[in-house]
């Protein structure tokens, strides 16, 4: 036993996060943490990493009991974590930020050159192809990921906690992430895993601790059925991991023509109709998010044309693009999706605030109901519409997100990522609302990295890759790995990295 | 428990407990501290600055910083003073005139922060020498009577009701009505606590900003026109460095420089703490130099006990 955690506690004010929590970790496994949004998972390994402290219990490595006061002493115990929002400094560069605390120094001058090669390097290990003199800020989600998993790696660590790494990757990310991780469980290293992919605990897992409201419920091995792994967390068996429910099709609301962005995306064009999911699947820097930016008037574009109901949108305008009636939920929560100093009801009303502002002054009463009414379809786990959004687990944040489009009731809902990081009961809730905007006509175009997730819900696929359409099919007639083959297709010359 | 909630409260609005403090341990040491008279003083006192403060709470709501609040009132005090006597306009006009003098210089503002892109720190500085400089230029750097009619603003009806505290209250209502209940207010704490996001929710910050800065002028403006009034005359050095105490009053109240966080009823409390505070020296015959010091060391203070409480609960 490396790591031995006894009777861990942790309450914030109004919720008891954590209540007598155990957890054993050998050297050499993957140790899996399984649990619904809030259940305590981000808040036991906060512990471990000495982001906070227990109100009760205790950690043993080695047998002797330790203190995790703060970072430093994780990182002089062998502990590494890798968290599930990020810390990454935006404006700094991917190497700066890799050596965040401890660059290389020459006469006590930074040395730059040393800094950049050591960035370079672990850039490569994990095998994202990024300039490490990038500014962050400049990333788009999974490639944070990356610099995320690489920072991690930049200790040698003896034990490794990732939080959730595989949310916002796609399946080629995932694969060289568990490369990465077999490598170290074989070279003895003890690593926890929180996800919600169930079909990644089989893959890569050892064994499985299962939490609930606070408290460990559960240790299965790893090759338990995700029949029963879903009981033992939710403790309910859910029907339908993919309830999709195709709608009558109507009248094309968003129409995207030869849309171009030069080095992001090329000549782009495609439809949505009333009614429908169109699923938009591609690699992680396919372009998928840069388009969905651009039709919603986010970043501004080169070329094409973007009509909503057959009207044409001026390009790079939010405030007309909401008025024809398009949303967009964006993959970053933490930068572009929520307020995180403000309160629930805040969030959620955020959209909607012009709409609910009569002579001048918002009607602050309405907004609660509607927050209420979605806080409470989505099963937010909190203490109260005025608890800060900051406060909330990762996997309930994201339901804010989504929850704040859903008030607004847009005519053309952009989603980009949308359940990254929210658990197998809730994704059914989020698919099922999918379900209610496409039957009273509204149309969806659905970004995702997850797979399974946009063959289970889309009724039309498109396929990026290197900047541009490369394929469509049909929900009935797609296959991973058909999307796939599309997904990898080389365009020549199309793209400048 | 009346008691315990109440306590509670207190735990919760440090800067209400500072004051309360304050005013405790002032009227132990000086018998002259609550008489009638004194607390009108303090009132008086208050006005301007807190009128200031209001006016910053919109901007550091947002995220930003306003350095021209002090300039931008004495400006406006001399444009309605000198177009009332020197230009002869009525004094209604020249009110609506000086008013205009406060929102032009806000938009200014908000034009160079919003759309020429500077920094609200050094767009502000530069209009702190402006409107400084504008002021001297049309007064010719020597004070101006202010219209009869207008300095009844400085007076105090029946014995017990200063008018420039009235204005005070005034204001902060209208700018927690602005800051709770309207559109505007409601998108300057969004953009304060994350811009990215309210521009995808919608919201048109660089609008927003203009309104924010605007208002702004139009409180510092009032603020230069009661100073003016309490003065009997526009004087183009009044008000220099107020800005300062204007932030100070806002950050004590509980609001963050970063954005997001803020309150006129904090803000309020916020002004009242410094005017008792000064007030209090003074009458403890405290120097003018050592109350620069303890000012300073209330101010550092006050912002670390909240910070410090703040962590504490998280
Ligand atoms: N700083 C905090 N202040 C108050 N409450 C908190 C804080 N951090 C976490 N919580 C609460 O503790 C509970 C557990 O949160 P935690 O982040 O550990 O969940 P999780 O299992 O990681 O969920 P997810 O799958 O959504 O990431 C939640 O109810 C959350 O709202
Ligand atoms: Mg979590």
């Amino acid at each position: 036993m490396i790591l031995r955690a006894e009777g861990l506690t942790k309450s914030f004010p109004g919720v008891r996060a954590l209540d007598g929590v155990d957890l054993s970790l050998r050297p050499g496994e993957v140790h899996v943490l399984l649990g619904e949004n809030g259940a305590g998972k981000s808040t036991l390994i906060k512990i471990l990493s000495g982001a906070y402290r227990p109100d009760d219990g205790r950690v043993l490595m080695d047998g002797r009991p330790v203190e995790i006061r703060d970072a430093g002493d994780a990182r002089r115990l062998g502990i590494s974590t890798i968290y599930q929002e990020f810390n990454l400094v935006p404006e700094l560069s991917v190497a700066e930020n890799l050596s965040l605390g401890r660059p290389p120094r020459r006469f006590g001058l930074i040395d730059s050159a040393a800094m950049m090669r050591r960035g370079g390097e672990l850039l490569d290990r994990v095998g994202v192809r990024v300039d490490p003199r990038t500014p962050v800020r400049r990333l788009g989600i999974a490639r944070m990921q990356m610099v995320e998993i690489a920072k991690a790696l930049a200790l040698d660590a003896r034990v490794l906690i990732m939080d959730e790494p595989t949310a916002v990757l796609t399946t080629g990310e995932v694969g060289k992430l568990f490369e990465i991780v077999r490598r170290l469980r074989d070279d003895g290293v003890a690593i926890v895993f929180i996800t919600h992919h169930l079909e990644e605990i089989a893959e890569i897992g050892d064994r499985v601790t299962v939490l609930r409201d606070g408290r460990s419920v559960a240790e299965v091995p790893a090759g338990t059925s995700q029949d029963e792994l879903v009981r033992l967390m939710v403790g309910r068996p859910i029907d339908q991991q993919f309830p999709r429910r195709p709608a009558e099709l109507g009248e094309p609301l968003l129409s995207v023509r030869g849309l171009t962005r030069t080095g992001a995306f090329d000549d782009i064009s495609f439809e949505v109709r009333a009614g429908e999911v169109v699923g938009l699947a591609g690699l992680v820097g396919a372009g998928r998010t840069e388009v969905a930016r651009a039709v919603f008037g986010a970043d501004r574009y080169d070329a094409g044309e973007v009509f909503v109901r057959g009207r044409r949108l001026p390009p790079a305008d939010v405030h007309a693009a909401m008025e024809a009636g398009l949303g967009l939920v964006p993959e970053d929560r933490k930068g572009q999706g929520l307020v995180l100093g403000a309160d629930i009801g805040e969030n959620l009303g955020l959209v909607t605030l012009r709409d609910a502002t009569r002579a001048g002054f918002v009607d602050l009463k309405g907004q609660r109901a509607a927050a209420a009414r979605v806080a409470g379809q989505l099963g937010i786990r909190m203490t109260g519409l005025d608890q800060e959004v900051r406060t909330l687990s990762g996997g309930n944040q994201q339901k804010v997100v989504i929850g704040k489009w859903l008030v607004a009731e847009a005519g053309v809902l952009i989603l980009d990522e949308p359940t990254r990081g929210v658990d197998v009961a809730a994704k059914v809730e989020i698919y099922q609302l999918v379900n209610a905007l496409t039957d009273s006509g509204h149309a969806v175009l659905m970004i995702s990295s997850d797979l399974p997730e946009v063959l289970g819900m889309s009724d039309r696929i498109l396929v990026m890759a290197r900047g541009r359409l490369v394929g469509e099919l049909p929900a009935a007639e797609a296959t991973q790995d058909g999307v796939m083959a599309l997904a990898v297709t080389d365009v020549a010359g199309s793209r400048a990295e | 428990m009346p008691s315990k909630r109440s306590a509670a409260w207190l735990a919760e609005n440090g800067a209400v407990a500072a004051l309360v403090v304050l005013v405790v341990a002032l009227s132990l040491l000086s018998s002259d501290f609550l008489s009638l008279t004194n607390l009108l003083n303090v009132g008086v006192q208050a006005a301007v600055t807190a009128i200031l403060a209001f006016g910053s709470t919109f901007v550091i709501v947002t995220g930003g910083i306003d350095l021209s609040v002090g300039s931008v009132a004495a400006l406006s005090a001399i444009t309605l003073a000198w177009t009332a006597t020197e230009g002869g306009l009525p004094w209604p006009a020249a009110v609506v005139l000086s008013l205009a003098t406060g929102v032009a210089c806000g938009l200014v503002n908000a034009a160079l922060i919003a759309y020429g892109k500077l920094p609200p720190f050094i767009a502000t500085l530069a209009m702190l020498g402006i409107a400084r400089g504008l002021a001297l230029v049309i007064s010719q750097g020597s004070p101006i009577a202010m219209p009869e009619a207008v300095s009844h603003l400085g007076d105090t009806v029946g014995r017990f009701l200063p008018i420039p505290v009235l204005v005070m209250l005034v204001m902060g209502v209208v700018a927690a009505v602005i800051l709770n209940r309207t559109y505007p207010g409601r998108a300057m704490y969004a953009i304060g606590g994350n811009e990215e996001a309210a521009r995808l929710s919608g919201i048109k910050v660089s609008r927003i900003k203009l309104v924010t800065y605007a208002l702004s002028g139009a409180f510092a403006a009032v603020a230069g026109v009661v100073l003016a009034s309490r003065l009997a005359s526009a004087q183009p050095q009044a008000a220099a460095g107020y800005e300062l105490d204007a932030i100070a009053a806002v950050v004590i109240g509980g609001a963050s420089l970063s954005g997001g966080k803020g309150r006129a009823l904090g803000t309020l409390v916020g002004a009242l703490i410094l005017a008792v505070l000064r007030n209090g020296l003074n009458l403890l015959s405290v120097s003018a130099f050592w109350q620069q010091v303890v000012i300073g060391v209330v101010i550092a203070l006050a912002v670390l006990v909240d910070t410090l409480r703040r962590r504490g609960t998280n």
